[in-house]
This record gives C-alpha cells, sequence and structure tokens, in this order.
C-alpha cells in the first residue's frame, strides 16, 4: 500500500438540486393525504368518543358469548380450514410449473413476459369476484370457496416462486449442468433445493391467510364458518355472533402460530 | 488411421490421440475482447495449466469448453473427442453427451449447499441413467457404490450423510472432484479449484488432480492463479495475456522474462511460495 499525500477529502454532502427528489415525494404525499381527508370522512374521527353510548350497548351483548351450538361452530370451522387447505393445495400444484415458467433466468423472454401478465391478471381478480362466478358454474357450497381461494392463490404464489427463483445461486445449477444433465434435472437438483424454504414459507404463509379469507368467502354462499357468520349477524344474534368471531379467532391463531413455527424451523 | 464415416463428411478432423480442440475461438462480453483467437489442442493424457492475470480469459475458456457460454459468432469451434461442443456461436444440440465426459470444477464448489455430499456426488450419474430415475433421485446401486468409492477415496466419506454447505471448503472441492469421477468423466476441467482455500487444502487438491491424471490417465486443463502450482504439478503451461495465447510449451520453458511479459513487473506476487529468481 502506498501512503496518500494531500488534504484529507471532505465528508459526502447533497446540494438541494439533490435532495429535491425526497422533498418532492415527501411533500406530495403529504398533500395526498390532505386531499383524501374529506372524502375519507375522517373529521367524523371525534364521533367515535361522543357516540361511546352506542357502542357500549352493542358491545355489552358481544361481552355474553352464546356457545351453545359450539359443536355446530367447531364443524363449520373445521370445513372453512379444509376449503382453505384444498385452495392452497390446489395452488401450489399450478404456481410450481408457472412460478418456474415466469423466472427469468429460467425460461426464453418470449413465454416468461406473457406468463407474468397472466399471473398479473390472475391476481388481481378478486376472491370475492371468482368465488360468484364459480358459484354460478358449481352452484354454492364449498367447492366452489376452494376455486375461488385456488385461482387467486395461484397467481400470488406463483409471482413469490418465481422472484425466489430468480435470486437463486447460478452456481450449483452450473455445476448440475456440467455433469451432463437435461435440463429438468437442473431445475430438480439444482433450483428446487434453493427455493425449497422459500417456497415451502411462501405455501404456509399463504395458507394462514386463506384460511381467513375462506372466513369471508362464507359471504357468498361458499360454505364453513362464513356463512353462520352472516346468518347469525343479519339475524342480530350478537351474542351467537361473538361465539363464532371467538373460534374464528381461535382457529386463526393457532393456524398462525402453527405454521410460524414450522417457518422459522425451515429457514 | 482415418475414422469411417457416412453420408457428411464432418468439417472438422481430430488428430490422433486428442481429445480436445479449440479453433480460433474468440468472446466478447460488451466492448471488451474475453477470448481472441485462441487455438489449442490437448492430447489424451495431460495435464495442462491455464495461468494469466485477472481478466485474461482463463475462465472464459474453460467455461466455453463445456458450452457454460456461447462463442462469438465466427469460423471458432470447440470439438471434444469426436463430438462438436459449439461453433459458430451456437452450442452444440448433442452437448449434454458430450458434458457427461468432461468433469467440471469450480473456484465455488457449486455443490448444491442444502443436498447432502452424498447427492451432490451422486448427481453426477444424472447424465447417465434414466430420465425418470434421474429426476426422482433413485439412484442404481452402481451409482451408489461409486460415489461412496469416490468419497472414500478422497477422504471425505465420513461427511456422506452432512449438507454440502456444512463442510470446509477443502471437503466440498474433494466432493466436486468425486462428482466428476462418478460422472466417468475423462476430460477434467477445474476452474480456479485452489483460489478459495487454504494452502493446506489447496496442495490436497492439486495433488488428488495431479494423481487422477497420472493413474487414472485422465486429461486435466487447470487454470491457476498461483504460478508455483501451476510449475509444480503440470508439464504443460499455456498462458493467456488479454485473451490471446502467449505461451505454450512446456513448464521448465517458463522463464522469469516470459512470467514479466505476462504478468508485468510486479509477478512474484502471483507465487504462494516464493518466485524463481
Amino acid at each position: 500500500m502506498t501512503v496518500q499525500s494531500g488534504a484529507i477529502p471532505p465528508p459526502p454532502s447533497r446540494t438541494l438540486l439533490q435532495r429535491l427528489p425526497d422533498l418532492a415525494l415527501w411533500g406530495g404525499l403529504i398533500v395526498l393525504l390532505m386531499v383524501a381527508f374529506g372524502p375519507a370522512e375522517i373529521n367524523k374521527l371525534p364521533l367515535l368518543f361522543s357516540k361511546s353510548e352506542n357502542m357500549q350497548q352493542f358491545g355489552s351483548e358481544f361481552l355474553k358469548p352464546d356457545f351453545t351450538d359450539w359443536k355446530l361452530y367447531v364443524g363449520q370451522m373445521w370445513l372453512t380450514i379444509q376449503i382453505a387447505l384444498w385452495g392452497t393445495g390446489l395452488a401450489i400444484l399450478a404456481a410450481v410449473p408457472l412460478g418456474l415458467l415466469a423466472s427469468r433466468n429460467m425460461s426464453p423472454s418470449f413465454i416468461q413476459i406473457p406468463v407474468r401478465r397472466f399471473l398479473d391478471i390472475v391476481r388481481s381478480a378478486p376472491d370475492l369476484v371468482i368465488g360468484t362466478i364459480f358459484i354460478v358454474a358449481v352452484g354454492p357450497g364449498p367447492f366452489a370457496g376452494v376455486m375461488a381461494l385456488a385461482i387467486n392463490t395461484s397467481g400470488v404464489l406463483a409471482k413469490l416462486f418465481s422472484e425466489a427463483v430468480e435470486s437463486i445461486d447460478r452456481g450449483p445449477v452450473e455445476g448440475v449442468r456440467a455433469t451432463g444433465a437435461h435440463k429438468l434435472h437442473e431445475i430438480v437438483w439444482g433450483v428446487i433445493p434453493q427455493v425449497a424454504p422459500l417456497w415451502t414459507s411462501y405455501a404456509l404463509y399463504r395458507f394462514e391467510s386463506n384460511s381467513r379469507s375462506a372466513t369471508v368467502l362464507g359471504l357468498i354462499g361458499a360454505g364453513g364458518i362464513g356463512q353462520l357468520l352472516f346468518d347469525s349477524l343479519n339475524g342480530f344474534a350478537y351474542s351467537r355472533t361473538a361465539a363464532i368471531v371467538v373460534i374464528i379467532i381461535a382457529a386463526v391463531s393457532l393456524i398462525d402460530m402453527l405454521s410460524q413455527a414450522i417457518r422459522s424451523r425451515l429457514l | 488411421m482415418k475414422p469411417a464415416y457416412y453420408g457428411k463428411a464432418p468439417t472438422t478432423l481430430m488428430p490422433d490421440a486428442a481429445v480436445l480442440s479449440i479453433r480460433n475461438v474468440s468472446k466478447t462480453f460488451g466492448q471488451r475482447r474475453a477470448l481472441d483467437g485462441v487455438s489449442l489442442n490437448v492430447t489424451k493424457g495431460e495435464m495442462i495449466a491455464l495461468i494469466g492475470p485477472s481478466g485474461s480469459g482463463k475462465s472464459t475458456l474453460l467455461r466455453s469448453i463445456s458450452a457454460l457460454q456461447t462463442i462469438d459468432a465466427g469460423p471458432g469451434e470447440i470439438v471434444a473427442f469426436d463430438g462438436p461442443v459449439q461453433k459458430d456461436g451456437k452450442i452444440d444440440s448433442n452437448v449434454r453427451k458430450t458434458r457427461t465426459r468432461i468433469g467440471m470444477i469450480f473456484q465455488q464448489f457449486n455443490l448444491v449447499g442444502r443436498l447432502s455430499l452424498f447427492t451432490n456426488v451422486a448427481l453426477g450419474s444424472l447424465g447417465r441413467i434414466s430420465f425418470w430415475q434421474a429426476a426422482l433421485g433413485l439412484w442404481p446401486a452402481e451409482t451408489k457404490l461409486a460415489v461412496m468409492a469416490a468419497l472414500h477415496r478422497f477422504g471425505v466419506s465420513d461427511y456422506a450423510t452432512q449438507r454440502a454447505n456444512t463442510l470446509s471448503g477443502g471437503q466440498q472441492q474433494r466432493g466436486a472432484i468425486a462428482r466428476a469421477l462418478v460422472q466417468k468423466a475423462k476430460i477434467i476441467l477445474a476452474d480456479e479449484p485452489v483460489a478459495s482455500l487454504d494452502p493446506v487444502s489447496a496442495r490436497r487438491v492439486m495433488e488428488i488432480l495431479r494423481e487422477l491424471n497420472k493413474t487414472d490417465g485422465l486429461t486435466v486443463l487447470v487454470t491457476l492463479h498461483q504460478v508455483d502450482y501451476a510449475l509444480r504439478y503440470c508439464d504443460r503451461v499455456v498462458a493467456l495475456k488479454a485473451g490471446k495465447v502467449v505461451y505454450d510449451g512446456p513448464s521448465d520453458g517458463l522463464k522469469r522474462e516470459q512470467l514479466i511479459d505476462i504478468y508485468g513487473p510486479e509477478f512474484e506476487d502471483v507465487f504462494w511460495e516464493g518466485a524463481p529468481t
């Protein structure tokens, strides 16, 4: 190493012009929030406190959950979880090939780009809309819920899967290729082992959020605990509603904890 | 003896005993010429060191030979055994068959970290076993025995069930060589195989390569950053500078003047254990 001579250069500093993009971004965000203040009715914020006695009355019924039909609730909760299980399972089956096809480092751009756009479309269609379409096609019931979850989730998972594939280390793949392996064997032995922990983690996370979404799907008649929830809510049976909500919260947090435990072991 | 062939005559003929022929190969990355009209003939059983400063095209040449990258379109071609590897910027469609006979060793080992050492070495048989056996990892008994024999030979059989990324660099590199052995490779291309290793592991790996060359009769082409290793372990040295071959001859013919020409006046830096005077 040679010793440098001369003055020590000054520390880096940014001119006003260089800071301008940052200022514009933050300023724009503040302006946007101010514009949205009226339409979002944020001025009603004080009502939360001035009308608190209404909420108290409503809440007191909720505090007396009625568990007489608990067997029915647990059974329907289990049905909801089974809908989520199959919805996620089918989505994983579709997402593995789609995710590989959508990865820039796995497939040529004339396949990769159309697959990406297709996934964007699949992802942007809400569960509720797809569910309604399937209720028309196959009739109301759990299967419509399964299909609604499967389609939306395969779009999301395929995108997440492809991003995991795009960030792999090329070296081991080249190591497998250099043995004279088939392209598919490169994927099985070079790519999948590298992405397996992330893929599993994403799939488990989607199972978690699907067991929540499956509840909402009951709203449109896709069966499960959600349907019971909305029926009792519409019948002003707040004590029964409270019991159902407790069971949903318990089940969803149980699934959350379980899948988090599995995921933390994987990574 | 002329080889017998039918139909279209091959455009290329290899001299007897030649296993690898590189003819007028160029490779450009953007504006930079990594290889500039390189020609090289390798005979069966040779052990050749490929030396030269960083960026001289050593790795590019090895990666072109195993068709991990394409060469520039033009007259250049690479032929291994009797099969073309690539020609005129296009990789030959039968390259997988040729690749099974060429083992590649990398600086970063390129084992699949989450797979066991055993599985990594068994991957060497991918090109030889049936499609479904390979896809499902149903290794035939012959592969399993070959894997354990290779691991045992290089002293890493105790780690067979361990994940590759839990092993030291030297153990991983010996695993990578075992993979090439299970592959039944006839040529070994080693791209800076010792650059990521400590001196003791480095010597061990170089001795293994030398042994494979001497006792198994494998042809070895190894790029090295340490010129003393090139001189000690290889019979023939090919030096690249700015993508051109500037020396091709016996390793004892490489004198101070040539080294200054290749590496510049600070050439002592490329010796780990002292430069020749």
